[in-house]
């Protein structure tokens, strides 16, 4: 291994680099946009979601119970219905999410009888967001229930449920989506990237000049490697410092178990795009299996956005193949939960052994198939 | 005219040798309706438990019991340790600690109050809070239940208001209904605006675009030779979809599949303008890629597939105006869950021509004939 020649080939491959500036942009300016997205736009919070009241009682109650849902900031009461047909028509174009139906006589049952009922329809047509409007719904119907029954003598025993959200008391999204997006960006720029670069040049043919070169196949694949290596683990400093500082993301363990478990994880991201290098032909091909092989796997499987426990049990297995499966709770595990190695030494000790074995398995078939 | 079929004729023939684009067009579709309708589960269910009761008392045991038996929780610690139980939400073996006082049962009967603490992992927030909606409302189910278990006064009535829900559109809450048509729309939009760019800006990087430029050829003639034959495949990829959809999930056809065909054709110009777009300003074709891919992720984030458009806050949702992958997944969900009929989607017709109008205009005018 010649020094001198490596740092030549590393040279010329910063260069390649930084002149593509188009390309450095975007390669930068993909997470930020990600983690700005899920910090200030996605979320699932509920608010001011038009509903339409039908209200068959119009009296004192029904009235009442009407402006204790529009004012809890959850709903905005967009209709108020005539007649049961105009429902369907509602729902239909869009315009409501969930109607309440008040049956007539309400107020008169709710203080002569103590108790009164009421319908609620969502729009399933979103599941969950209709559940969960249907239960902000239930737990304000609730509430003025039993008020108005407390009035009277027999209410019958409490039970008061103290909660806490544990590690994320505001309850960001943000939290669990930026170990999400480093785990993307690495993979990213790592993988596709390198993959990319060395199949352009087996397209253009310069991939036979650089064999017939005094470069050894392993000094190939480090210069290849190297610059990206260094511009993901920039990116990922700079998605966490932006994180910290905008979104309030702790930082309660150690940073150089966090830096160390990266870089283990990025060496993992190389092999595997040094290995999709040696099966493609060429960049789109490289960029193809790059994306359907590895960025899908890891945003759809890895429990990025979709929780595992909910998914069949074919794709959780799956799941367990892809590197940032196992990386995504060690991100969480240092950042939010503070916790160290001596929870984490399963995760760490997979993904030493994914980097080894792709890593062995890369180099061997680079040097049988290009060398 | 006669030139823009030979033009397309020449497309087809390039697109069917292409070893790696053929299986990608057709398999692709297929391949991520599968496996992100699959994996695509918000469903909060499998939930892990932990409980601490100091109280073991036929309440206590029956509040447990209640939640092992509600199939949304699976007790996985059982014990008296609060630092153990912590240690357990820290590892991710629990998503869930539920802790009942000492005399629970003594303070129901005696004092009519009685407290539960429960504790939610909640770096994944949209998670512990329908976790904690559930566990709520598990505990409100069993206060229903004191009296009846002679805890409570016979005769108490809880009173209030009992309300019944309903889910219209889709009762079983069968979340695969609501993804797979958004899934379908955001697929065949990526598809055919990564392609159409590549396909662009390969013919640039390879030079042959040099030997269309000094043709006769005319810059409409050329535009549509390479539109239209993505346009037509992206019908092909939404039958193909929707029949995957239809047979393997049993997706709801309730609107016109005539209006969604329709409304596809107008919908195409929109990506595929968009694709042509990203070529003009792009030397490689991995400047190419990369910035089709930053806006497609930016535009998928937003478009409601992964969380509701309503939740976004109210300048997002207007800069969503310009998302047109936002209308195609709005669009599907309303006709293909609710059967809405022309006049209920008129709004995103008229959007999508407009758009599609303004992005090909833009494609045409700021292609240069330039090298």
């Amino acid at each position: 291994m010649n020094f001198r020649r490596l740092q030549s080939f590393f040279h010329k491959e910063f260069l390649h680099i930084l002149r593509d500036r188009r390309t450095l942009l975007i390669l930068f300016g993909m997470p930020l946009a990600q983690v700005l997205l899920f910090g200030f736009v996605l979320s699932n919070e509920i608010k001011d979601t038009n509903i339409a009241v039908l209200d068959q009682s119009k009296d004192v109650e029904s009235i009442a119970l009407t402006n204790k849902l529009a004012s809890s900031g959850y709903f905005h009461v967009a209709l108020t219905l005539q007649s049961a047909d105009h429902l369907e028509p509602a729902f239909r174009s869009g315009k409501i999410k969930m109607a309440v139906v008040f049956p007539p006589q309400f107020g008169k049952q709710l203080t002569h009888e103590g108790s009164a009922a009421l319908q609620i329809i969502g729009d399933a047509s979103d599941p969950n967001t209709a559940t969960t409007l249907i239960q902000y719904a239930q737990g304000i119907v609730f509430n003025y229930g039993r008020q108005r029954a407390s009035s009277q003598a027999s209410a019958g025993p409490t039970i008061a449920v103290q909660t806490r959200m544990q590690y994320n008391p505001e309850q960001k999204a943000v939290f669990t989506f930026v170990p999400g997006v480093i785990t993307l960006i690495l993979m990213l720029v790592s993988a596709m990237m390198t993959s990319i670069t060395i199949a352009r040049e087996k397209e253009l043919g310069t991939m036979e000049v650089l064999l017939v070169s005094p470069l050894q196949p392993l000094e190939i694949i480090l210069g290849k490697t190297s610059p990206y290596l260094l511009l993901s683990l920039l990116s990922t400093v700079v998605v966490i410092v932006l994180s910290m500082t905008i979104f309030g993301m702790p930082m309660r363990g150690s940073v150089l178990l966090l830096a160390l478990e990266c870089i283990l994880y990025t060496f993992v991201a190389l092999s595997l795009g040094i290995f999709i290098s040696t099966r493609a032909n060429d960049q789109m091909g490289a960029m193809f299996m790059s994306a359907l092989g590895l960025l899908m796997p890891t945003m759809l499987l890895s429990g990025f956005i979709f929780p595992r426990e909910s998914m069949p049990w074919a794709l959780q297995v799956i799941g367990y193949a892809i590197p940032a499966t196992w990386f995504n709770p060690i991100v969480k595990g240092v950042m939010i939960k503070g916790i160290g190695l001596e929870v984490l030494w399963p995760q760490t000790m997979v993904l030493l052994g994914m980097a080894m074995f792709f890593l062995v398995l890369s180099l061997r078939n680079f040097k049988d198939k290009l060398a | 005219m006669r030139t823009v079929l030979f033009l397309v004729q020449k497309e087809f023939l390039q697109i069917f040798r292409n070893r790696t684009m053929l299986p990608l067009l057709i398999f692709m579709p297929v391949v991520q309706t599968l496996l992100l309708s699959f994996a695509a589960n918000y469903e909060i269910k499998n939930l892990s438990l932990g409980i601490i009761d100091h109280d073991l008392s036929p309440a206590s045991l029956r509040l447990v019991n209640k939640f092992s038996s509600s199939g949304y929780f699976q007790v996985k610690y059982a014990g008296f340790s609060r630092a153990e139980a912590d240690k357990e939400l820290a590892a991710d073996r629990v998503d869930l600690i539920i802790e009942i006082q000492a005399d629970f049962e003594r303070a129901l009967v005696r004092e009519g109050h009685a407290n539960i603490a429960i504790n939610a992992n909640a770096i994944n927030a949209s998670k512990a809070g329908i976790a904690m909606g559930y566990a709520t409302g598990i505990v409100q189910d069993f206060r229903r239940e004191l009296p009846g278990l002679g805890l409570a006064p016979p005769g108490t009535n809880p009173g209030g208001i009992q309300v019944s829900y309903s889910n219209w559109y889709n009762p079983e809450l069968n979340y695969k209904y609501f993804m797979v048509p958004g899934i379908l729309g955001e697929i065949i939009s990526l598809i055919i605006c990564f392609l159409t760019a590549l396909n662009i800006v390969r013919e640039r990087e390879m030079g042959t675009i040099d030997q269309l430029n000094v043709t006769p050829l005319q810059k409409w003639q050329f535009i549509l030779g390479k539109l239209l034959p993505f346009w037509m495949l992206s019908q092909v990829m939404l039958a193909l979809g929707l029949t995957v959809g239809y047979l393997v999930f049993h997706i709801p056809m309730e609107g016109s599949l005539l209006m969604v065909f329709g409304f596809s054709l107008l919908f195409a110009p929109c990506m595929l303008g968009l694709g042509f777009l990203i070529s003009n300003f792009a030397d490689t074709q991995q400047q190419a890629m990369l910035t089709a891919w930053f806006f497609l992720v930016v535009f998928i984030l937003m478009c409601g597939l992964f969380t509701p458009v309503e939740s976004m806050p109210l300048w997002a949702q207007r800069a969503n105006w310009l998302n047109p992958v936002q209308y195609f997944v709005s669009f599907m969900r309303m006709v293909l869950m609710k059967g809405a009929t022309f006049a209920d989607v008129r709004g995103h017709f008229a959007s999508v021509l407009a758009y599609g109008l303004v992005v090909n205009g833009l494609a045409v005018w700021t292609y240069r004939k330039r090298s």
